[in-house]
């Protein structure tokens, strides 16, 4: 059992305007085996947390703590983050021209467990996890993320997440830009890994339909850099109903925000 | 043309897989290799051995030596007329006002002649010692018992001292010898075609090799013969001032292939050598050369070279290009598609760390209808180096239905190195189809963070990125060849990060 702990964390991040602080004060603990759904509007720095709990060097860290059994990954790098046993989905993974996907992920691998995986097991797992994300064969050859259409490039990510198999999983909007197919691929590809790792889950969402897929046990309001609300999964349900409005700040609408 | 990438796609998996395994296996290697680097300073091949030959040479060059060289080769009058052409055309000729800086250049300062032994060695028992203990180093004879090469000619300051070819070669007549050998013993194929793809006044620095040429290769390809592994020659510069002016030339006639590999690792000194070689290839009807070079010349070198292939109907011509080392290089291998349909490619590669500048690129010179080139130029700036690419595309009127496709490709590693390009193309034909393209990009924060987000470190990171950038070019490349320039690149990478 592991235990992801963030304690009162507050982060700013630089921009044309100044210094701006985006988390105030998140306070949250998951563990291992549980689903979190984290709601809220756009802009209201739930994917920052996601990028900041992962170590992206844009956000500056203020004040607090993200324990991961007891050990602060606020204070490691990214890469040790990621040994540490962190994994994050990204919204809008990077193109790295002339880096085949079977290097980097076995690079991936190797780096992560401290020692490369044996070859034979590795390629027959890789190939039935592709298969089971209905990925061609042939992406295995091509560069990481070049060219993938955002379909692709959201399986590529769980394809990570499935070989990877780290104690904690962020996945920051999994879900956008994906038809409903490709919504249920990516979801069950999830769900499987979850069910072999039982790792504990984030899931960073602004809509309520990848819920039904990546069933939450614990769903939280994300508003205005910190958690306002939390609830069971019946809290989504209202979301989708009501939406949003009445988290958001005063005299803001969403769509001023996004 | 073929498109060469495609039946290399298994390869290239299998290439990516073995680059992350030796890069991690073999960390007991890639100490072994840091330990020898910190024995000889930041440059991996930067000892040197006893010289007794080099120390008494001369410096500079008048017409006198040129005739020294010449009568001390017993060469035949009209290679004398030959070199005596490309002096006067050396003084004439003004220095290049434009590329690397000259400014402190003086053909003066260097050795046009250095004779290290007597005669030349069948084996590598016959060597000298201390030259075997380069070569060693080096690797080569590994390379030679593993077979990797079909023929090495190494080459030691001016002379060919070592010199085999596997018999199945020479039983299909391929020549494979040092170009010394072959004004001897092969006078009419010499003749017919040295100077004559480089003219003795080409260039300035061209004209300096003609005059004090010395070793480098002689290949000819009878008619349809494929020579189907790699024919491989090693250079090393051994003496301070040493100019170095290899001259090689391949002869493939009509249906046959040949790949020529040629690897460049000179030893470090405190004042500035310089290597002038000229490569002279004739392609001929429906034959197919690929030249490959990975020059790794440490940073004190001048390396000014002119590359030139001479391609007849339906002829293919490959130049693949890793430029590393050297303080300050100047190469545009060309290609002359004199015939229909011949067709040629360049793949280059520059990497201009501190201090250095590579100035390179391509000419293609359309002279026939239907001829198509392709250039694909990357280069990567670091610690305040200078690439540049410097590429002409000619098309002549009439030589309807050519192409030609131009890809530069620069990374800049961070904010203070520099990467020019200068493209310039001279079209005068309607009918042709003509593209370039030209990118610079930078590392950027983003993907060095999703790479340590999948758990590498931010060293490791730097190099895959840089790896991938130079992946369309060591594809290119034989395996270990490859491995020796990611190599390279890594070690140029080294400090980078921080």
């Amino acid at each position: 059992m592991h235990t992801l702990e963030i304690k009162d964390l507050y982060a700013s991040v630089e921009t044309k305007e100044g210094r701006k602080q985006i988390l105030k004060g998140v306070n949250l603990t998951v563990k291992s085996g549980e689903t979190h759904a984290i709601m809220g509007p756009n802009g209201s720095g739930k994917s920052t947390l996601a990028y900041t709990l992962a170590g992206h060097p844009k956000y500056e860290i203020e004040q607090g703590q993200a324990l991961l059994d007891g050990q602060d990954l606020l204070l490691m790098t990214p890469d040790e983050r990621a040994k540490a046993g962190l994994f994050l989905a990204m919204q809008y993974p990077v193109e790295v021209p002339g880096v085949s996907m079977t290097n980097f992920l076995r690079t991936a691998k190797t780096e992560v467990d401290g020692k490369a995986p044996a070859i034979r097991t590795w390629t027959k797992e890789l190939t039935e996890a592709m298969k089971r994300l209905k990925m061609d064969p042939k992406f295995a050859t091509r560069s990481v993320n070049e060219g993938f259409s955002g379909g692709e490039k959201k399986r590529a990510e769980v394809l990570q997440l499935e070989m990877l198999a780290p104690k904690f999983a962020i996945l920051d909007e999994t879900d956008s830009g994906l038809d409903v197919d490709a919504l249920r691929i990516v979801s069950e590809g999830v769900n499987r890994a979850k069910e072999k790792d039982n790792f504990g889950i984030l899931m960073v969402t602004h809509y309520t339909r990848i819920l039904k897929y990546i069933k939450p046990d614990i769903v939280h309001v994300f508003a205005d850099g910190h958690f306002v609300k939390t609830g069971g999964p019946e809290l989504a349900d209202e979301l989708e109903e009501r939406g949003y409005d009445e988290f958001m700040p005063e005299g803001a609408s969403e769509s001023a925000l996004a | 043309m073929a498109n060469p990438q495609e039946p290399n796609a298994a390869a290239d998996v299998e290439m990516s897989q073995y680059l992350a395994d030796r890069a991690r296996v073999n960390e007991e290697k890639i100490k072994q290799d840091d330990a020898i680097i910190d024995q000889f300073g930041e440059y991996t091949y930067g000892w040197h051995d006893s010289d007794a030959a080099g120390e008494a040479a001369k410096k500079g060059i008048d017409e006198q030596v040129v005739r020294e060289i010449s009568a001390d080769k017993h060469e035949p009058e009209w290679m004398l007329d030959m070199r005596l052409k490309g002096y006067r055309a050396f003084v004439d000729m003004p220095m290049p006002d434009w590329g690397v800086d000259l400014t402190g250049f003086n053909a003066d300062d260097f050795k046009y002649y250095v004779k290290p032994v007597g005669k030349q060695a069948a084996t590598w028992e016959d060597l000298p010692d201390d030259i075997r203990t380069t070569y060693d180093r080096l690797g080569i004879p590994e390379a030679e018992k593993s077979r990797l090469v079909s023929g090495v000619a190494a080459q030691y300051e001016s002379e060919v001292i070592y010199n085999s070819i596997q018999e199945d070669l020479a039983a299909q007549g391929v020549i494979f010898v040092d170009t010394d050998t072959a004004v001897r013993e092969y006078p009419e194929l010499v003749r017919k075609w040295f100077g004559k793809v480089v003219p003795p006044d080409d260039n300035k620095f061209g004209a300096l090799n003609t005059a004090a040429w010395s070793g480098g290769s002689f290949v000819y390809v009878p008619k349809g013969v494929h020579v189907d592994i790699p024919l491989q020659a090693y250079f090393r510069i051994n003496t301070p001032n040493m100019g170095q002016f290899e001259r090689t030339l391949i002869i493939a006639d009509e249906g046959s292939y040949v790949h020529y590999v040629e690897g460049c690792t000179a030893p470090i000194y405190s004042t500035d050598s310089l290597h002038a070689a000229i490569v002279e290839i004739v392609v001929e009807k429906n034959a197919r050369v690929r030249y490959t070079t990975v020059q790794n010349w440490s940073n004190n070198v001048y390396n000014l070279v002119t590359q030139r292939a001479y391609v007849r109907e339906g002829g293919t011509m490959e130049w693949v290009d890793g430029n590393i080392g050297s303080k300050a290089t100047m190469k545009y291998p060309a290609c002359i598609l004199a015939e229909p349909y011949a067709n040629a490619s360049t793949m280059s590669l520059g990497f201009a760390g501190a201090g250095q500048y590579q100035d390179t690129g391509a000419k293609m010179i359309h002279l026939a209808p239907h001829t198509s080139s392709t250039i694909v130029a990357k280069s990567i700036s670091r610690g305040g180096g200078r690439s540049a690419y410097r590429g002409l595309v000619k098309i002549v009127e009439g030589a309807e239905g050519s192409s030609s496709n131009v890809v530069c490709d620069a990374l800049l590693v961070d904010d203070f190195s520099r990467s020019d390009t200068y493209p310039h193309v001279d079209v005068r034909e309607d009918d042709v189809s003509m593209a370039h393209e030209a990118t610079v990009s930078k590392v950027s924060e983003d993907q060095l963070f999703y790479l340590m987000s999948r758990g590498l470190e931010e060293k490791e990171a730097m190099a895959m990125i840089v790896r991938g950038f130079v992946e369309p070019i060591s594809r290119e490349l034989p395996m270990e060849y490859a491995l020796e320039l990611n190599r390279l690149v890594e070690l140029q990478m080294e400090g980078s990060v921080g």
